[in-house]
């Protein structure tokens, strides 16, 4: 077989390329979904949790400030969701800081929303955010509305809604 | 009736036999590999026929099917009012399933057919035989550099599939739906997951290189020393290593895909 350098060249060029490739798409689009820096680690329970997930974006004002480590069952036997979530150590966040489970969208993934509060007294490492709001359950909600319709229906049976046309 | 009986058993008996010989000569072809001499010019030869080769079809292949995935994820994600997912549809699919699969598949049909064709030839004119005659082994000389070029390639093509089928997303959805170019991305970005997405499909194009390159050499490496016995050798390498190829990913997405 005949030695051609070209050959081993683009041999070369092959492998390269592939790594490049191989790379891109290991760190660029696999990278764990929060990158930023970490370290200050907190806790808070919420009712209900909905479908917030490991690795959930922590979010203050829109800006992603870290991501959702655990979420489990409070062990003090209250039956709420524990949340730790890993944020941005920088960040001042005062102790009435509130947290909520938000949606992006009506149909998007959920996130935790923080929203900073006006305590001089800050949130150390392993602190705790007690002023929670809990994901809101879109099923429950169109439960409630259907019940009160059909509560609503079931008094004044045939009136036209305020404002209905008439012609 | 009896006839038909001892048809059945010998099918039987000839299948498992064919399976032992795959699994010796596979452990054989992994024992050379490790081994020294290790024949970094065979390997370089063979990674230049089976990968670099290849690379054509592999990208304009790729770039074909991220194009139809745009438009086909377009016309059922605008039902659905979720057009803005779509970077997320394009990256996933091709990421989880189409970049191994298909990259799989085409590197049989390129490469996988014509190594079960070339040792099939030498086969059928007696070269190995001459190797033989030298004290020359076959296997570590002839057929592991092609295996382990296959095995090498399969996973680099495969990335560069994928990444060929983001970019013809990318066309269709930027350039002729009109999807913002940075919803695309960061959707693109925010659904893929390293350990679930990215290392289940090297895990699975490292598998399929293996599978490819094992069936390619081994049914070259018994093909029939005539002209009829190399072209069996080729289809049942292309047939073969594509069954086995489809059957395999399931069990992987089985094992490792399901869940988040």
């Amino acid at each position: 077989m005949s030695r051609s350098p070209i050959r081993d060249l683009l041999v070369g060029v092959f492998v390269l390329s592939g790594l490049a490739a191989l790379a891109y798409l290991s760190i660029k689009l696999g990278a764990a979904t929060y990158s930023g820096p970490g370290g200050l680690v907190l806790y808070a329970n919420f009712d209900e949790v909905g479908g917030l997930a490991k690795r959930s974006p922590v979010v203050i004002g829109g800006v992603r400030v870290g991501q959702v480590k655990k979420i489990e069952l409070a062990s003090d036997g209250s039956f709420r969701a524990r949340v730790t979530m890993d944020v941005d150590q920088t960040l001042k966040l005062p102790d009435d800081t509130q947290a909520a489970v938000l949606t992006q969208g009506v149909l998007g993934n959920q996130y935790v929303g923080l929203s900073p509060g006006g305590s001089e007294t800050l949130l150390k490492n392993g602190g705790e955010i007690t002023y929670t709001q809990s994901a809101v359950v879109i099923e429950r909600l169109i439960g409630k509305v259907i019940q009160s319709l059909g509560g609503s229906s079931s008094s004044e049976p045939s009136k036209p809604p305020a404002g209905g046309k008439s012609p | 009736m009896l006839e038909l009986v001892r048809k059945f058993g010998w099918r039987s008996i000839s299948i498992v036999h064919g399976l032992g010989g795959i699994t010796l000569f596979g452990s054989r072809l992994a024992f050379e590999t490790l081994a020294p001499p290790y024949r970094l010019r065979r390997l370089i030869d063979d990674v230049y026929n089976t990968g670099v080769l290849s690379l054509a079809i592999v990208c304009a292949s790729g770039t074909a099917v991220g194009l139809v995935l745009g438009l086909q994820g377009y016309n059922t994600l605008v039902r659905f009012g979720a057009e803005r997912s779509m970077g997320a549809v394009v990256g996933l699919s091709l990421v989880r399933e189409l970049g191994p699969v298909l990259t799989a598949l085409l590197v049989t049909g390129r490469a996988g057919s014509a190594v079960a064709a070339e040792i099939g030839a030498m086969v059928a004119t007696e070269q190995l035989d001459g190797l033989r005659m030298m004290a020359v082994d076959p296997i570590d000389f002839v057929t592991q550099p092609k295996a382990f070029a296959l095995f090498v390639s399969m996973p680099l093509l495969s990335a560069l599939f994928i990444v060929s089928g983001l970019f013809g997303g990318y066309l269709v959805g930027v350039g002729l739906l009109g999807i913002d170019a940075g919803t695309y991305v960061s959707s693109l970005e925010n659904n893929i997951d390293f350990r679930n997405d990215v290392l289940g499909s090297v895990l699975k194009s490292v598998v399929f290189g293996a599978l490819v390159g094992l069936i390619s050499t081994w049914r070259g490496f018994t093909a029939a020393p005539n002209s009829e016995g190399v072209s069996r050798a080729t289809t049942g390498a292309v047939v073969q290593a594509s069954v086995a190829t489809l059957m395999v990913d399931y069990v992987i997405t089985a094992l490792w895909g399901v869940g988040v």
